[in-house]
């Protein structure tokens, strides 16, 4: 089997008669971390909003392969089911459903797809203090309502926690850097290293190099415009650091 | 390609509604129309006494001279009185002393609608009057209720063996001039649950009557009748559906609870009546005076789950004239397509020392039209006493409404009363979330709108909030635009 997991070829897609990817091409091995970096409006959301199969964008052009499977029209709930995990930037609350219910019903739903029973009370429960010891989620957290009065710390650790409990094959983190103290980066960061293994592959988004002191990426992907313009290694995101991004907008002019 | 949402709507737009079926059932029916030997007619048919011929002759007299009223957020067309049928019974009706004995189709349709008394007996301990169009047609554990005192009959039961009950306490809570249906409901009302709980007894199992609307033409007017006596206890469920008809069908039911010193009622309603098709036409007219009075320290609950109906227009309140007396509403009210509820309720504290909490969500779909209405009025007297009421709104589509109309007259300074509201919508992002997770989007919208509603089926007894929240789910399905 191959060791490719996603492929995007020449992506185009727009919102609102707006074109924001504009042929943007992407391949994405097992065992692989990508950063995707750029700077505002370059269409690092909608990216990774495409990728989770939103449907408020409308895809002109091109494919994306996961698993060697074409996914580009397929719903996002059978993307997640193949393994598929978007860490939201802003979590949505969902009140008056529980945390676990919440993921209790996604594998679920999942495992009814692929013709397993339901999961065991008593085996849910073991799973779910053992993923949530990994992202240190407060015990009372996981009985609240989904995201609900969570703060901002609280709801990107819970969405590694999910991420954790559904085991993706895909995770794209977007900007989960965001509104985060430096401790709390830590241990979200360790929490995804922890999950990381040769069978599955992690995208993150972010606008800091900081999040990739602790995410160490294998490449570094610079997006403007709705395009991949620069490729390189994680010294590409040091270099930006310094540099900013126009520098490498006059050389895509050219 | 994926399950798409048109696919949903049109799948739903076959699917009939589920307790749309007729009983081929004989029935023994009264002429259509409306006048004084009609009313005559419906007290022989029962072998009423004088005294309450009489009552029903002079709500009739009342009615005449009263309009119908209008100021609820519901347009509709006025039912034609003179063309309503205003008595139906299943025929060949005899004492029935076992099931046995009850008209097969009867059980069947009990069957259909999942309250077969046979399991009911059996499993789940529940006692259930089963009322089809105007006549109650089984009532089960009568016995067993016997050996505690407890009476639990059909109204035209208790009319010959506890006539001194129902004179001492009928139309007390609802007098026949308190409003327009009331009066009607008093002149022509048919059959249905009385109930008496002797004092200091816990009823050690759910009460529950079955409402049922068959035969066409017909309208509907059955009257409760629930007395818990000093320091007892009752909890009290009643469901209702209806056959799909393209007429509008007229449903007016009285209900009075009285709850004596130290006595608790715990009242419970999911309504499911036929809510007319996708583009509005036939459907229920759910027109419904509910009202129960507490005495000193005693406390009534009124829990609703409504669903059905074509136009909803109903307040379960209470009186809270004992002092330190508590009452309850929590409501779920679901609308879709060309559904309209105007529905709410009103505390009125007298009592020192009273207390109400009022948790009313609304959840509108379609073109639907949802009000919540609610008073809250406390008495010169209500020394102390006590509200908290929370209204929230939920939205599907851009097309439906939600409208919030809270009354609150306090007459005493030393009470406090407490008034929130939210309006919501039934979030893209919302949905979303739940399918990048593996949630498909029927299932997301029933879990959120379980979600919302959860506060109000917790108070549900065990075995029907399950039942609620699959009609909740079942109502609101393809319903998010």
């Amino acid at each position: 089997m191959s060791d490719i997991l996603i492929e995007i070829k020449d992506l185009k897609c727009r919102i609102d008669n707006q074109n924001i990817l504009q042929g943007l091409n992407l391949k994405i091995n097992k065992g692989e971390v990508h950063a995707i970096m750029g700077p505002n409006g370059s269409g690092k959301s909608t990216l990774s909003s495409v990728l989770a199969g939103n449907d408020n964008y409308e895809i002109t052009k091109g494919s994306i392969t996961f698993l060697g499977e074409d996914i580009t029209e397929m719903s996002p709930e059978e993307r997640s089911w193949k393994g598929m995990f978007l860490a939201f930037q802003y979590p949505v609350e969902i009140p008056g459903v529980s945390n676990i219910n919440f993921l209790r019903t996604a594998l679920n739903e999942r495992n009814k797809y692929f013709g397993i029973d339901s999961i065991p009370a008593k085996d849910f429960l073991k799973m779910v203090s053992e993923k949530s010891m990994l992202v240190g989620l407060d015990n009372k957290l996981k009985n609240r309502s989904v995201n609900e009065g969570f703060s901002g710390g609280e709801k990107k650790r819970n969405e590694i926690f999910q991420m954790a409990m559904l085991n993706p094959k895909l995770a794209i983190l977007d900007e989960t850097d965001s509104g985060l103290d430096i401790d709390a980066l830590k241990i979200v960061a360790n929490g995804v290293n922890k999950l990381k293994s040769s069978k599955n592959a992690t995208v993150v988004i972010t606008h800091y190099q900081r999040l990739l002191d602790y995410i160490v990426p294998d490449f570094v992907h610079v997006l403007h415009e709705g395009k991949i313009i620069k490729t390189g290694d994680k010294s590409l995101a040091l270099e930006l650091e310094k540099k900013g991004y126009d520098w490498l907008k006059t050389d895509a002019a050219i | 390609m994926s399950y798409t949402e048109k696919e949903l709507k049109k799948e739903l737009d076959n699917k009939p509604y589920e307790f749309g079926f007729v009983t081929d059932i004989e029935s023994d029916k009264a002429p259509v129309g409306l006048n004084e030997d009609i009313v005559k007619l419906i007290s022989s048919k029962k072998k009423e006494p004088q005294w309450l011929l009489n009552y029903r002759l002079k709500a009739f007299q009342i009615w005449k001279t009263m309009k119908e009223p209008d100021w609820a957020h519901v347009k509709y067309t006025k039912p034609d009185f003179q063309n309503i049928s205003y008595y139906s019974a299943p025929k060949k009706k005899k004492e029935l002393q076992s099931l046995d004995e009850v008209d097969p189709e009867l059980l069947k349709t009990m069957e259909k609608l999942g309250i077969s008394i046979e399991e009911q007996k059996k499993l789940s301990g529940v006692a259930v009057d089963f009322v089809m169009d105007s006549v109650s047609v089984a009532t089960s554990f009568k016995d067993k209720l016997g050996e505690l005192g407890i009476v639990f009959c059909s109204f035209s039961e208790a009319v010959q063996d506890h006539p001194e009950l129902i004179k001492k306490y009928m139309g007390t809570v609802v007098p026949y001039t308190d409003n327009y249906y009331a009066a009607l409901n008093s002149a022509v009302f048919s059959d249905v649950s009385f109930c008496y709980i002797p004092k200091g007894v816990k009823c050690p199992m759910e009460l529950s009557t079955y409402f049922r609307i068959n035969e066409s033409g017909t309208g509907q007017f059955e009257r409760t009748l629930l007395i818990a006596d000093e320091s007892s206890y009752v909890s009290y469920l009643e469901g209702c559906t209806a056959p799909s008809r393209d007429e509008n069908q007229l449903h007016a039911a009285v209900v009075e609870l009285i709850a004596l010193d130290k006595a608790e009622i715990k009242y419970s309603t999911v309504q499911n009546w036929y809510p007319g098709d996708k583009n509005g036409k036939g459907g229920v007219y759910n027109f419904v005076t509910k009202r129960g009075i507490c005495g000193y320290r005693s406390k009534i609950s009124w829990t609703q789950v409504e669903t059905g109906s074509a136009v909803t227009w109903k307040y379960p309140s209470c009186i809270l004239k004992g002092d330190y007396s508590i009452g309850e509403f929590y409501s779920v009210a679901v609308t879709n397509n060309f559904q309209q509820a105007d529905t709410g309720t009103k505390m009125i504290h007298i009592g020192k020392n009273t207390k109400s909490t009022i948790i009313s969500k609304g959840i509108s779909a379609g073109k639907s039209q949802n009000s919540y209405r609610g008073l809250v009025k406390i008495g010169k007297g209500a020394k102390n006493s006590r509200n908290f009421s929370q209204c929230d709104s939920l939205l599907m589509t851009d097309q439906c409404g939600a409208h919030t109309y809270p009354y609150i007259e306090c007459e005493n300074p030393t009470a406090t009363v407490e008034h929130e509201a939210t309006t919501s919508k039934i979030g893209e992002e919302q949905l979303f979330y739940c399918m990048q997770r593996g949630i498909s989007e029927e299932k997301a919208i029933s879990l959120i709108v379980n979600g919302y509603a959860k506060e109000v089926l917790n108070k549900l007894p065990m075995e029907f909030a399950v039942e609620a929240q699959k009609l909740l789910e079942i109502s609101l399905e393809g319903s998010v635009g």
